[in-house]
């Protein structure tokens, strides 16, 4: 698995195009995590999706979905640096919603802040229309290995 | 809990099930209402094909607990309101992972929410798939009311003042 993963991120680096990566999980597809590098960087994009919606009436996305789009950029975000990459665990993960996540073009990036051999402590943004204006921001520990 | 008795749990089940109407991701999800409690309630995740988050082993996704965690701690904490009724956006949710849920069985989540003031609902909730006591999450989430109209609810949890804000801008951050 590793080494088949590892050639599949090398493969996707080259391309610049992680969908292959990211179709590797269903989860991922049902909420369309998309993610691209600029530069060293990379953005994670959730573009807007009826089934994420969780208030109909404003509309904004589900607080869980934002969520969900935390957990998998971190993860996908350690992965890409991990020497021998295997999927990471999520140990826990704490989110704080500042505004209403509405039903429009999400992007998440993401710091690591301490990445041990066994753990990653991962801090990420979320927002749509600035960044200077994080709809969410988060925090997440991952088991690594 | 006296005025809470007032309301059949039969009544409550109708308000949460229409509570949960449109909420286009709990749909998807598929899930349902199971269970009110005294002081929460259960709602069942489904396991499908596809909320799994590790394809070599059928595992569902953390972020699929998330959204079962944070309806189920949304939900509760208009539960702890009834008769009354609000809008509460979810102001932060924490959760571990405690293990990982086994494939091909359903999760359950029960939450409950602890403290009401007329501004904020503390809540927490546990994922399991055999019984509460052997989860597989256990999440702490806070919602603030929007003030569509407002119990406080005691430490000896009677429920006393109800202040009516009717028409404000209810809805000025996400469904939690």
């Amino acid at each position: 698995m590793s080494a088949d993963l590892l050639s599949l991120i090398e493969q996707c680096r080259q391309d610049n195009d992680y969908d292959p990566l990211i179709s590797k999980v269903p989860y991922a597809e049902l909420i369309g995590v998309r993610c691209f590098a600029t530069g060293e960087e990379m953005i994670f994009h959730l573009p807007p999706k009826e089934s994420n919606i969780g208030n109909p009436t404003l509309p904004a996305i589900h607080g869980g979905v934002l969520g969900g789009f935390v957990e998998h950029s971190a993860l996908l975000y350690v992965l890409l640096r991990m020497e021998e990459p295997s999927f990471p665990k999520i140990i826990d993960l704490s989110i704080d919603y500042l505004s209403a996540g509405h039903y429009k073009d999400t992007y998440a990036e993401c710091k690591i802040l301490r990445m041990g051999r066994r753990l990653a402590n991962v801090s990420v943004t979320v927002w749509q229309t600035k960044k200077e204006q994080p709809v969410c921001t988060a925090r997440a520990h991952l088991l690594l290995g | 809990m006296s005025e809470q008795e007032q309301v059949p749990l039969e009544k409550v089940r109708r308000m949460m099930i229409r509570f949960a109407e449109g909420i286009k991701h709990s749909e998807e999800l598929g899930l349902e209402l199971v269970d009110i409690t005294e002081n929460g309630l259960i709602i069942k995740l489904p396991y499908s094909e596809k909320i799994i988050g590790n394809p070599e082993t059928g595992v569902i996704h953390g972020g699929a607990i998330t959204s079962l965690m944070d309806q189920t701690c949304g939900m509760a904490a208009i539960r702890s309101i009834v008769p009354e009724f609000d809008i509460a956006p979810t102001i932060d949710l924490r959760i571990d992972y405690m293990r990982a849920a086994e494939p091909g069985r359903d999760v359950f989540a029960l939450a409950e929410t602890f403290r009401a003031t007329k501004n904020v609902l503390f809540t927490r909730g546990i994922a399991y798939q055999d019984s509460p006591e052997k989860p597989i999450a256990n999440g702490v989430a806070t919602f603030m009311r929007m003030g569509l109209g407002k119990t406080i609810v005691g430490k000896d949890g009677q429920k006393k003042t109800t202040v009516k804000h009717v028409g404000k801008d209810s809805a000025s951050t996400g469904e939690g």
